[in-house]
């Protein structure tokens, strides 16, 4: 049967995050994590293929004890297993140390469900915005890399063959690929289902893995968590909003305003940039 | 259709929901607990009054690991008129041990609860919407709900989706409420420093405060209220339905006629707004109350109307009858029949509780607040009252004797000219208060 694995990670609700204008960091506190918003793409196309093809899919996670809930809702969406690899000695980690203990953890999945044919990633993280943890699993698992997918064209197993349109600047490339391969998922690639109600009573009794330093014998300590990573902050800033000026036009009455509108657009460059003709309609 | 049955559904996961829930699966029954929000108390915009008394009889000692906001040591009550108050109050140092009662914000009190719920074995299903109830003739045999495969079976359907009781209505045990017998209450979460708030309302440590405010609502029938959270306050005021609708006010702007009263703009001076929202409260209370077990189910909580308009009580009528609902239920499982007569237990212990006894003891404020001229109860007399209380205290050289006469004769006036109104009106009050 065909192996999928799905990396997701837990992240601070980007809609309700604010910097402290202070320390000019996040403040995480009391906003809601949820699962990283293309990870889910990941998981859906996944979802897709078990419903086409029949296939496993596992996920795995690594973070804090609480991302067990982002791996319940994956249960609940329809995957089949979820494991969460975490440990005080992963905290810190940069996205090389968390690409190691990822690639770290799919080898392992494998020796427990088999070798793993296609790994999906979000394309990048909503708090981290890197991009580079999935490209970095890629490279450590040895397995073809196929970023900002927006399409799987064709999945042939009789082949080991996988068509993709990866969307990149300046086009679409279609590629062809032999599997193993490793995707990272745009949100364009399809829409996540809401979880079925026997989905979600599975997730509610679901219990993840939990996969910790001592699960894995060849661990090499100096290159997971804060020692094994390299990436130094040098600084964060926020920027400086963008200033507007506003005009406020009184709307009284609504005809005279109308006109000292049209006659501030036209005499600004608005009206020549999108190539505005001044008239009468009859 | 999900493969397996559960003992009881309970839709809606606030405090009568989940006082049901948390009844039910603690005496081992299997428990599915349907929520709407993305988690128990999304959709909660209270930030009010919790006490202690009801939830104890749940979970002893409940206060000290639930998150709450301030013990309340201090019940104010202000009669307004445009410019001027006048006050009433009680503090006492009893309240500190054992507590009466905490402001809490129900955003951050349902989480806790429903964790509670889980803690005992409760499944929880959330951000699912129940759409309708399975039927087999009069029996109800489940939900349906909005996910995929959605329908979910048990032997019996605990109702508490809430005010606007969607289940409640295709039950037909009751229909669409009618202006004159629901409120709707706007309310702003507005941030302050805590030691402003200790300062402003003279309040040490966990101490809170709560200030319930007649008058000044545009002279339509509502309330207004001010309490006292950890670094925010609560502020709003609920007006019947049916006078907004009369005056033509939006709801805000009784609101923002609130803020700006002298008493208050001082109070809430230099905050910011974090929250804006609204709701509706069942304001029938006694006579609104509709049959409350069936064959197969037991509706409880807002869903029931079971609310005291007069005391702001209502989460705590919720969490007694959700508790008596799930003992009706856990009874209902052990007789293995989940028939109406069975059921019927629930109605019981509801007429034999404080809840019933409150609600009937109240039962003509209803009528009082939806027939009586708003105005008169809750503009003229206000402001008759804020006048004599001035000429009385005003040192200006006019006899006592003859300033005591001017003010009765304000008061007089405003309940309608003679003395017999203000008797009437005030014989009226007694019996609604009372009855």
């Amino acid at each position: 049967m065909l192996h999928l694995v799905v990396c997701i990670k837990q992240v601070p609700d980007s809609r309700e995050i604010r910097i402290d204008p202070k320390t000019n960091t996040l403040i995480r506190q009391g906003v809601p994590a949820i699962v990283n918003y293309y990870d889910l793409h990941g998981l859906e196309e996944a979802l897709r293929i078990k419903d086409r093809h029949g296939a496993r899919v596992t996920v795995v996670t690594m973070g804090p004890p609480s991302a067990d809930k982002a791996l319940k809702q994956c249960i609940a969406m329809g995957a089949d297993e979820g494991v969460l690899v975490s440990d005080r000695a992963f905290a810190g980690a940069d996205t090389l140390a968390t690409s190691y203990v990822v690639a770290m953890t799919i080898r392992k999945a494998e020796e427990e469900w088999g070798p793993v044919d296609i790994v999906f990633c979000g394309k990048q993280t909503l708090d981290g915005d890197t991009g580079q943890v999935g490209p970095g699993v890629a490279c450590r698992l040895d397995l073809e890399q196929l970023t900002y997918v927006e399409k799987v064209e064709h999945l042939d197993l009789e082949r080991r063959e996988i068509i993709v349109h990866r969307h990149l600047e300046d086009g679409v490339e279609r590629v062809r690929a032999k599997l193993p391969v490793l995707i990272t998922a745009l949100a364009e690639l399809n829409e996540p289902r809401r979880a079925s109600l026997p989905g979600v009573l599975r997730a509610a009794r679901y219990k993840p893995m939990v996969w910790t330093t001592n699960d894995f014998p060849d661990l090499d300590r100096s290159k997971i968590g804060l020692r094994g990573s390299p990436t130094i902050v040098a600084k964060t800033w926020v920027p400086e909003p963008r200033k507007v000026n506003t005009e406020y036009i009184p709307a009284d009455p609504p005809e005279a305003a109308a006109e000292a509108l049209v006659e501030r657009l036209f005499a600004s460059d608005i009206a020549e940039k999108l190539g505005w003709v001044q008239g009468v309609r009859a | 259709m999900a493969d397996e049955r559960f003992d009881a559904i309970v839709v809606g996961a606030g405090p009568a929901g989940t006082a049901a829930a948390y009844t039910m699966a603690k005496a081992g029954l299997k428990v599915a607990l349907v929520e709407r929000g993305e988690f128990p108390g999304a959709k909660n915009i209270f930030g009010g009054v919790l006490y202690r008394k009801q939830l104890e009889d749940l979970i002893p000692e409940w206060w000290k690991e639930a998150p709450l906001e301030r013990k309340i040591v201090e019940q104010r009550l202000w009669i307004l008129a445009d410019d001027s108050a006048v006050t009433f109050g009680h503090r006492n140092q009893r309240y500190h041990d054992p507590p009466n009662c905490w402001t809490g914000l129900r955003v951050k009190f349902d989480p806790w609860f429903a964790g509670k719920a889980e803690q005992a074995g409760a499944i929880p299903i959330y951000e699912t919407v129940v759409t309708g109830l399975l039927r087999a003739g009069e029996r109800v045999r489940g939900v349906i709900t909005d996910r995929d495969d959605g329908e979910l079976e048990a032997n019996v359907t605990i109702i508490a989706d809430g005010v606007n009781s969607l289940l409640g209505k295709q039950l037909m045990v009751h229909r669409e409420w009618r202006p004159d017998e629901v409120s709707l209450a706007v309310k702003e979460i507005i941030q302050l420093p805590k030691q402003t708030i200790q300062d402003r309302f003279n309040l040490e440590g966990d101490e809170g405060c709560t200030i319930e405010i007649i008058g000044h609502t545009c002279g339509m029938a509502g309330l207004g209220f001010l309490y006292t959270n950890t670094d925010t306050l609560s502020i709003g005021v609920g007006v019947m339905v049916s006078d907004l609708k009369k005056k033509r006010v939006k709801p805000y702007e009784v609101l923002d006629g609130l803020k700006q009263h002298p008493a208050i703009s001082r109070l809430i001076q230099g905050g910011e707004v974090k929250e804006y929202s609204g709701h509706l409260i069942p304001e029938g209370g006694f006579n609104s109350i509709p049959a409350l077990a069936g064959d197969g189910w037991m509706i409880c909580g807002d869903a029931a109307q079971l609310v005291n308009a007069v005391h702001r009580e209502g989460t705590n009528l919720a969490i007694t009858s959700g508790r008596l609902a799930g003992e009706a239920a856990i009874r209902a499982h052990e007789a293995g029949d989940f028939s109406a007569s069975t059921l019927a237990a629930y109605d019981e212990a509801i007429r034999a509780s404080f809840v019933y006894k409150d609600l009937k003891k109240y039962r003509g404020v209803h009528s009082l607040l939806a027939h009586e001229d708003a105005e008169q109860l809750f503009h003229r007399l206000p402001q008759a009252l804020n006048d004599a209380a001035y000429e009385m205290l005003l040192v200006d050289g006019v006899p006592k004797r003859d300033k005591q006469r001017k003010a009765i004769r304000r008061v007089k006036e405003a309940a309608g000219g003679a003395y017999m109104d203000l008797i009437r009106l005030g014989l009226k009050g007694w019996r609604a208060m009372n009855g």
